[in-house]
């Protein structure tokens, strides 16, 4: 799907998150046109001339907040603008928000549930729309190894996440038979800003770089769901399978 | 954002001798760094690149580490003067990745101005230590080449920093050890050389004259530096190998240096690097030359320039407790004699290291006030941590430096004490005034505040 002459052509929604800055840079390494959307205009301004000087062929940006859905169709039209179809679309932005406020307070688990669930679901069946017509690319989202079991610390997350791995599998099942691909990509703990502050113990973290060159790797491969780094998909395996009664004796 | 505060011990500079606790936060644009300071809540702050930094300048204990890895972007690049306008957490790997190599305007290709012994550096860390390089003769030190930079203050003023606006600050933070607030960002001068490969010259000296004279006969070529047998005393006392190198005029586009491959995933129970394993090494390496004494080779610019950075994480071959490093400076006058008895006391001491690394430093001048180099000779030395004998050797050795007038090297430091470093840098308290009241390093409680040595305490 690379046209060699232009390069690959690449849009991503919340790009100034720290595992799209590590693919985008990846992608601009290889002379890569590019098409960004965030909502922090300074970032986004600066994420944009590194792009360019990495070895980006284009770039392109758009300040846009994608929870606001009334600017879905300018976002839309300014990417067919700047790259028509992409080859790939990589829905990167969520939060972690705080799981203590979100499973109290509703007004936090509502936009909790927004940013993770709702909001990327939305842009994906506008993206799906153009997808369909062009009859292939490939259409990526981060969602989480969170979303595999609903867990005590962070199940409005995690339920936001696994409702999005829900909805990638009915779009894969969808394009079955055409060009189009859908990846999940089911990250562990990253160290990345929003999780700088964390004590670096217990859990093994994975930088954004490892992370992004696992991205790259399955979008060039078509594969359908990604675990990155790989052994969560067997620690998940494990975990989803345990019984209930011994599940409850975890604090997870 | 935060709702409790997270205290994390990961941070740890590149000789892993000092554990502390820190608070972290890793700001993602100017905006985020000034939010950042002002909920410190009282605590000092410091910014935390990429931790190569050996001792304990980097270090913040209890305080808050602005992590500047976030702050890593490319901003702009003039093809036509080479000035690189980046974030002060980019790399000079970033640079030698993306704008290293293009076409300048004489025909030759632009390049680092100067270039401390690894890659994996960041701009703020480069400026915050006025890093010098193989090439001080030739070029002095980082500093030399800011066009400029951007300073946040803790009061949330961000000054642009130059030889002509706020002129004091700026020569406060060149070598400032990131005292004085938090870079930004900065531009950078490259410097347009023939071609990225390099013509290499090894040669062997059998004693520390040989050694002197071969630096005096050098002064045509770009790079010079020596690999010295630490353990050698009496005729051959000050052997080594010089390698002095320059650019060749060569087109052709060298092979990008290879990520880290080997890596040091743990630490060895003791460590490997041993008295006896030190004497075989230092024996091959003296006699890797053969009978002629001589080898010339032309090579990639990384293989000389960044000789271990093809080894991930190789600080922890030394061990669970970490090593040290020793770098001193002594004035030229006076240079043959000091370096003499600095070696004689380390050879006598048996604590020989594995990589001695002695080379000469020119005269051309730093902006910076706290800035290392001076025209002369500098010594460095790695030591395994023995705890009270290692630093027992440490004060023998800062009799010998201070008597020839010398001074030692923040940057390797964990445990100068306050009074070497206030006679190697009598324009402290000049600094001391222009410093930031938040910014502070367990380096700077150290030597200026008369806090008690936490090096020693932990190190023992």
């Amino acid at each position: 799907m690379t046209n060699e002459r232009e390069g690959l052509r690449v849009a991503v929604f919340g790009a100034t998150s720290a595992i799209a800055q590590a693919a985008l840079r990846l992608w601009a390494a290889r002379g890569a046109e590019l098409f960004l959307v965030a909502r922090d205009r300074e970032r986004l301004d600066r994420i944009a001339a590194d792009l360019a000087l990495r070895g980006a062929r284009r770039v392109e940006a758009f300040v846009a907040d994608l929870d606001d859905s009334s600017v879905l169709g300018r976002v839309l039209e300014a990417m067919d603008a700047a790259l028509g179809v992409p080859d790939v679309a990589l829905v990167a932005f969520g939060t972690l928000g705080d799981q203590t406020r979100a499973a109290r307070d509703p007004e936090a688990a509502r936009r909790t549930l927004t940013t993770n669930f709702v909001s990327p679901a939305v842009l994906l069946t506008a993206l799906a729309a153009r997808f369909e017509k062009a009859g292939a690319g490939c259409l990526a989202a981060i969602t989480s190894v969170a979303g595999d079991r609903g867990r005590a610390s962070n199940y409005v997350y995690g339920a936001a996440k696994g409702g999005l791995q829900t909805f990638l599998e009915g779009l894969r099942h969808r394009f079955a038979g055409t060009g189009v691909r859908v990846l999940d990509i089911r990250p562990g703990p990253v160290d990345t800003p929003m999780t700088a502050h964390m004590p670096k113990s217990g859990l093994p973290w994975a930088s954004a770089e490892r992370v992004a060159a696992d991205i790259l790797r399955a979008v060039e491969r078509g594969r359908s769901v990604l675990y990155t780094p790989w052994f969560w998909r067997w620690i998940m395996l494990v975990l989803r399978h345990l019984p209930q009664p011994l599940f409850h004796r975890l604090r997870l | 954002m935060v709702s409790a505060v997270a205290y994390s011990t990961g941070h740890r500079a590149w000789g892993r001798v000092h554990r502390f606790a820190h608070r972290v936060v890793r700001p993602t644009s100017p905006h985020d760094a000034r939010r950042a300071l002002a909920a410190r809540e009282g605590a000092p702050v410091l910014a935390f690149g990429l931790g190569r930094s050996y001792g304990d300048c980097c270090l913040n204990p209890e305080g808050l580490l602005l992590e500047t890895r976030g702050l890593d972007r490319l901003l702009a690049f003039d093809g036509e003067s080479g000035v690189v306008h980046c974030e002060a957490g980019a790399s000079l790997a970033d640079l030698l990745a993306t704008v290293v190599g293009r076409p300048a305007p004489d025909g030759g290709v632009w390049f680092l101005p100067v270039s401390p012994g690894t890659r994996f550096v960041t701009i703020g860390g480069a400026i915050a230590n006025d890093v010098h390089g193989k090439n001080h003769e030739t070029a002095g030190s980082f500093g030399r080449y800011l066009v400029d930079f951007r300073l946040l203050r803790s009061d949330g003023r961000i000054l642009r920093c130059a030889p002509d606006e706020n002129p004091e600050l700026f020569c406060a933070t060149i070598g400032g050890l990131g005292l004085t607030g938090l870079v930004l960002e900065a531009r950078l001068r490259l410097v347009s050389v023939p071609g990225l490969w390099l013509e290499l010259e090894e040669v062997r000296f059998e004693d520390l004259e040989g050694f002197f004279r071969l630096a005096e006969e050098s002064k045509e070529w770009t790079y010079t530096v020596a690999w010295v047998d630490c353990l050698a005393r009496g005729r051959a006392l000050g052997r080594g190998i010089f390698g002095r190198a320059r650019h060749l005029r060569d087109p052709r586009p060298v092979p990008a240096p290879a990520p880290p491959r080997l890596r040091v995933p743990f630490d060895p129970p003791f460590s490997p690097l041993n008295r006896f394993s030190l004497q075989l090494f230092n024996a091959l390496l003296f006699r890797r030359l053969g009978r002629g004494g001589r080898r010339h080779r032309v090579r990639p610019y990384h293989e000389l320039l960044y000789p271990l950075d093809s080894i991930g994480a190789w600080n922890r071959l030394y061990g669970a407790r970490g090593f040290y490093q020793y770098q001193c400076v002594v004035p030229r006058e006076g240079a043959f004699r000091a370096i003499a008895r600095l070696l004689d006391a380390i050879a006598a001491s048996g604590q020989g290291s594995f990589l001695a690394v002695l080379k000469t430093m020119g005269d051309l001048p730093s902006p910076g006030w706290l800035s290392f180099p001076m025209p002369g000779a500098t010594l460095a030395l790695d030591f395994p941590n023995r705890g009270e004998a290692t630093l027992a050797l440490f004060d023998r050795l800062d009799r010998i430096v201070l008597d020839a007038g010398g001074r030692l090297y923040p940057a390797k430091d964990g445990r100068m004490p306050a009074p070497v470093f206030r006679a190697g840098y009598p324009r402290w308290p000049r600094f001391a005034e222009l410093k930031d009241p938040v910014f502070s390093s367990a380096f700077w409680r150290r030597v200026a505040e008369g806090a008690t040595e936490p090096a020693r305490a932990r190190a023992a």
